[in-house]
């Protein structure tokens, strides 16, 4: 299935900014998490920074956050078997419907940035960013501290 | 709050002084009492080229050093206590006499590089400054101020006004706002042929006073409006200026106002913000200030006090409310209210 | 192995039950002060390492951290305060001088907090600032005594186009709010922040200093803007250097260390530093104390002058000292030496590293400086040749009005802009291990300060102290600051003793005209 519209909201990532502090993986996690209270969710549910959707790359001084880029020729919605990657047809985000997962990690392998995760805890399926569909500012760009990510409304529609 | 008042026949027609204190009286409320006074232009006429300087003394000390001072420097053509009559509320007067003097040749040629006018003004000062109990009220030449603490009515009766006659008046009727009232604290205040009364209080005095300090002016009247006086001395004498560009400097427009102005005054107002920053006058403001041939209006940049004029062929009217002018005009055409830090000048 | 005696000067505390573990505070921490114990899965603390900068306690996502004082005490003793013991423990370890970042700690009388200001009531309305124009305009420079006008032989009334304005003005800098940033040098604070110092002022109509760091030549578009520093070390000083900038300024000394120089570890002298400042990488960049071409006053004037023929005299040039207790009579000579503008440094002002003892005891408060050389220089009849800049300092709005009120035409301020952009003054400049990325060129610490953040905060800084300027000026009833400039009779005093209100010619509160 391709990709048939621009996303809405593009993150845009500035690595000069970036001095990865995580705070944005910690956002992610909590804001995904089933309690979405920080205390709550690291306590009680065993959360670790390697299941967050978003992820810092670090390299010496270099550093950034990625997440899914929500291609808008997305090779994942192509390699998906089952049909649960789809793309949400108002915000124009790829997204996963963990119902018709079946954890064949064929996205995952496809993925170019390799920012999909495989989620093991309850059922085996693939996880990413979700673009925060019920937030008008993603998490992980709310907890930047020094706005090396920031949200662009993306006006062109293809 | 203060009444101001000024009349002017541009033809030099002598007026009666009883002219000037109706007027001032009509506007009595405007004072309380603490302080009433006139300053009259061409009243000496027998004495036209003399100095004539009107002497407060607080005692006989003062006075001694006072005559001692003027026998020093000028010869003293003539000399006598300035006339009075008995009034009941006109109390604790000071001794009051006048002088008619000529500055002495060896006086000018020890200060050969200071005009007559900057020497007169040193002597003024130094009269105020160093004879404890001396104040010199006016220094200029057929004219004269006379003031004090009491009401228009009663001051004027005071000093016999009914015997004097003058083409250009000026007066004041006070509601002191920062120093007690007292005789030498009443306006007008007069240096030279300057005469200048004030309706306000002045929130830049702080600096305008240091600012004539650093020139050799000293402020000893404990009062802001002497500060304006001595502003208008250094800038129209000293600085050569004239006294409508001296008034439009010490109520330069603000920086709106030039940057929407023709480029030749855009340029000349920039120049005067960065130069006499220090003699601008701050704070509400209402001022008369008179020579021997020229009357100007003049009211604060934001016109926080009132002043309006009038002109009835040669005859010209400045004064705080319109009951000022129409109680002595008889058919003033029409009456102007001021401009907000715009000179209304008669000349 | 010897044991230091010297003990912890901060303690981190850490609610276990906000904490979660989620290693921010030790990826944060550049002075390694926490660290993640693997084998039982927490954080810890080493207190000897904390600095308390409170970067920790700012990025913690549940606010589980607090710095407090080491809570140790010595013996109570008036003489020997904690901290002096402490200071001859490390020069016993270390046989060194001691370093301190920042203005002096010590409890020196505050004398802005000695002065009261006026407000006018019923004789003398107060002028609302939000309905009338309320105006900060300043200019620097050189004024000329008087205006010589050619007025034509006959005018009855003034016409403009009859009349010529003979007198030339001297080259002014234009400041839209009396506050300008002070000398800050590339290489004590890092790139981004004074990128976001100059993109401030051009913001705020105000000037930024480049301090001896020289000047980099990618931010050469904020020129106008721009104050260029001629210090000592001559660092950075070539003729592009003059050309580019607004203003120069002869920087003769610093508040925070009067009678000595600047001084760059090594450590910080990275490859931009090495070619702004152009001299070799890693070596240490020591200003001397005195500039070795100026021994004497006139010295200083053929400084001035050739500084002004470089640049065909269409600059103001300016000279900074320090403020000392003969500060009067250097002003004087300054000025007549021929300087455009006189910066004075007051002894709280900050640096980036400077000998303890020299920073908390060697110069004079500002307030007492300024009042004395804008008297002295009154006095003799020639304050309008030079405008006066007083530095060392100041925290808040109504410090730059009493300072102006003083006899100030502007001020500089450099600790509290570094506030503004997140420091803490845990006073540990000298490291280069900044933890908020300002006073630091390590390339990790670096990022972390974000221009366009702190250029935001910045203007909203100056913005927010010319709201409350106008505010106090508009309650004194003055709406021009050149009608407050000088203008004692608007302070009181309250607290002082005869001769200090004598120094700052300011009648004690209660007194009225």
């Amino acid at each position: 299935m391709k990709s048939k519209i621009a996303v809405k909201k593009k993150i845009i990532i500035r690595p000069e900014y970036c001095m990865a502090c995580r705070l944005c993986e910690i956002a992610c996690l909590v804001k995904h998490s089933k309690s979405r209270q920080i205390l709550k969710a690291f306590k009680e549910e065993n959360l670790t920074l390697e299941e967050s959707r978003i992820q810092v790359q670090q390299q010496g001084e270099m550093s950034f956050a990625l997440q899914c880029r929500h291609c808008e020729d997305a090779w994942c919605l192509e390699s998906c078997l089952t049909g649960a990657l789809h793309q949400d047809e108002i915000s124009g985000a790829i997204l996963i419907d963990e119902e018709k997962c079946i954890g064949c990690w064929s996205c995952i392998m496809s993925c170019p940035y390799g920012v999909i995760l495989r989620n093991q805890k309850t059922r085996k399926v693939a996880t990413k960013c979700d673009l925060c569909p019920d937030e008008k500012i993603p998490a992980c760009v709310m907890a930047c501290p020094n706005e090396a990510l920031i949200l662009r409304e993306n006006k062109n529609e293809k | 709050m203060c009444g101001i008042t000024g009349i002017f026949h541009r033809g030099k027609k002598l007026l009666p002084a009883e002219l000037i204190v109706r007027s001032l009286d009509q506007m009595r409320e405007r004072g309380n009492g603490l302080g009433s006074g006139y300053c009259g232009y061409g009243i000496y006429p027998e004495f036209r080229d003399d100095w004539a300087f009107h002497i407060f003394y607080t005692d006989n000390n003062a006075r001694a050093g006072g005559v001692d001072y003027l026998k020093k420097h000028f010869l003293i053509k003539h000399a006598e206590p300035v006339p009075v009559r008995p009034v009941k509320t006109v109390t604790n007067r000071p001794i009051i006499w006048r002088y008619f003097l000529q500055l002495k040749d060896e006086v000018r040629q020890e200060f050969y590089d200071l005009s007559e006018h900057d020497i007169i003004t040193n002597c003024v000062m130094e009269i105020n400054s160093t004879i404890s109990g001396a104040y010199v009220v006016s220094s200029g030449k057929n004219m004269g101020i006379f003031k004090g603490v009491g009401f228009p009515l009663d001051i004027a009766e005071f000093y016999r006004l009914d015997e004097y006659r003058g083409y250009l008046w000026i007066a004041h009727n006070r509601f002191p706002t920062n120093t007690p009232g007292w005789w030498g604290g009443a306006h007008p205040f007069g240096l030279l042929n300057f005469g200048l009364v004030h309706n306000g209080e002045i929130s830049s005095y702080g600096i305008n006073k240091r600012y004539l300090e650093s020139f050799g002016y000293s402020l000893t009247l404990q009062t802001d409006s002497e500060a304006i006086l001595y502003l208008f001395d250094l800038l129209s004498r000293r600085h050569q200026l004239g006294l409508e560009l001296a008034s439009r400097i010490l109520t330069a427009p603000h920086y709106l106002v030039i940057e929407q102005s023709p480029p030749r005054w855009k340029k000349l107002l920039t120049a005067i913000r960065l130069t006499y920053g220090s003699a601008l006058i701050n704070g509400p403001s209402a001022l008369i200030i008179a020579t021997a041939d020229e009357m100007i209006g003049l009211t604060d940049r934001i016109k926080l006090r009132p002043l309006v004029a009038a002109s009835d062929g040669q005859m010209a009217y400045l004064a705080s409310e319109e009951s000022g002018i129409t109680a002595i005009a008889k058919k003033p055409k029409k009456i102007y209210r001021l401009d907000a830090g715009i000179p209304m000048i008669f000349n | 192995m010897r044991k230091s005696l010297v003990i912890p000067e901060f303690a981190v505390i850490r609610d276990q039950n906000l904490c979660i573990q989620c290693e921010v505070c030790v990826r944060q921490c550049a002075f390694e002060a926490h660290h993640f114990n693997q084998a039982d899965r927490k954080v810890e603390t080493d207190n000897f390492r904390c600095v308390g900068c409170q970067r920790c306690v700012t990025m913690c996502p549940t606010g589980a951290l607090r710095v407090i004082r080491y809570p140790n005490d010595f013996r109570p003793n008036e003489n020997w305060p904690a901290e002096e013991i402490q200071r001859i423990y490390k020069q016993a370890e270390t046989g060194g001088v001691l370093l301190s970042s920042m203005g002096t700690d010590r409890k020196y009388p505050n004398y802005w907090d000695h002065l009261l200001l006026n407000a006018s009531q019923v004789t003398n309305p107060s002028i609302d600032p939000l309905r009338e124009p309320m105006e900060l305009r300043t200019y620097l420079g050189q004024k000329p005594a008087k205006l010589e006008i050619k007025f034509p032989k006959k005018m009855r009334r003034f016409d403009i186009n009859k009349i010529t304005l003979k007198t030339k003005i001297a080259p002014q800098l234009k400041l839209e709010i009396p506050v300008m940033f002070s000398a800050m040098s590339f290489g004590a604070i890092s790139f981004n922040t004074i990128k976001a110092l100059a993109e401030a002022s051009r913001r705020s109509g105000t000037y930024w200093n480049t301090g001896e760091g020289g000047f980099p030549a990618s931010l050469y578009e904020y020129g106008p803007n721009t104050i260029v520093q001629v210090a000592s070390g001559r660092f950075g000083v070539h003729s592009q250097y003059l050309e580019v900038a607004a203003a120069i300024e002869i920087k003769i000394g610093q508040g925070a260390k009067p009678g000595i120089g600047g001084h760059l570890p090594g450590e910080k002298v990275n490859e931009e530093i090495s070619r702004t400042r152009m001299i070799p990488e890693g070596t240490d960049a020591l200003s001397p104390a005195p500039h070795h071409d100026i021994y004497s006053i006139e010295d200083l004037s053929q400084l001035i002058y050739a500084l002004k023929e470089a640049t065909d005299y269409r600059k103001p040039v300016a000279v900074k000292i320090a403020a000392v207790h003969n500060s009067a009579a250097i002003a004087s000579g300054i000025v007549r030496a021929g300087a455009d503008i006189v910066v004075i440094d007051g002894f709280r002002g900050g640096t980036g590293a400077a000998p303890t003892r020299i920073r908390d005891n060697v110069g004079i408060p500002i307030e007492l400086a300024l009042a004395a050389v804008d008297e002295r220089l009154r006095q003799e009849g020639i304050r309008h040749q030079a405008s006066l800049v007083a530095a060392g300092g100041f925290r808040n709005s109504s410090d730059v009005v009493k300072a102006i009120a003083l006899g100030a035409d502007a001020v500089y301020i450099a600790t509290a802009a570094l506030v503004a952009i997140g420091c803490h003054l845990c006073q540990k400049c000298y490291t280069g291990k900044c933890n908020w990325g300002i006073a630091t060129q390590d390339i990790h610490l670096i990022k972390r300060l974000n221009p366009e953040i702190a250029a935001d905060r910045l203007t909203n800084l100056l913005n927010a102290w010319s709201h409350e300027i106008k505010e106090m000026l508009g309650g004194m009833g003055i709406d021009a600051i050149e009608s407050l400039r000088g203008n004692r009779l608007q302070l009181r005093a309250i607290n002082l003793t005869d001769a200090e209100l004598k120094v700052l010619g300011v009648k004690p509160a209660g007194e009225s005209l």
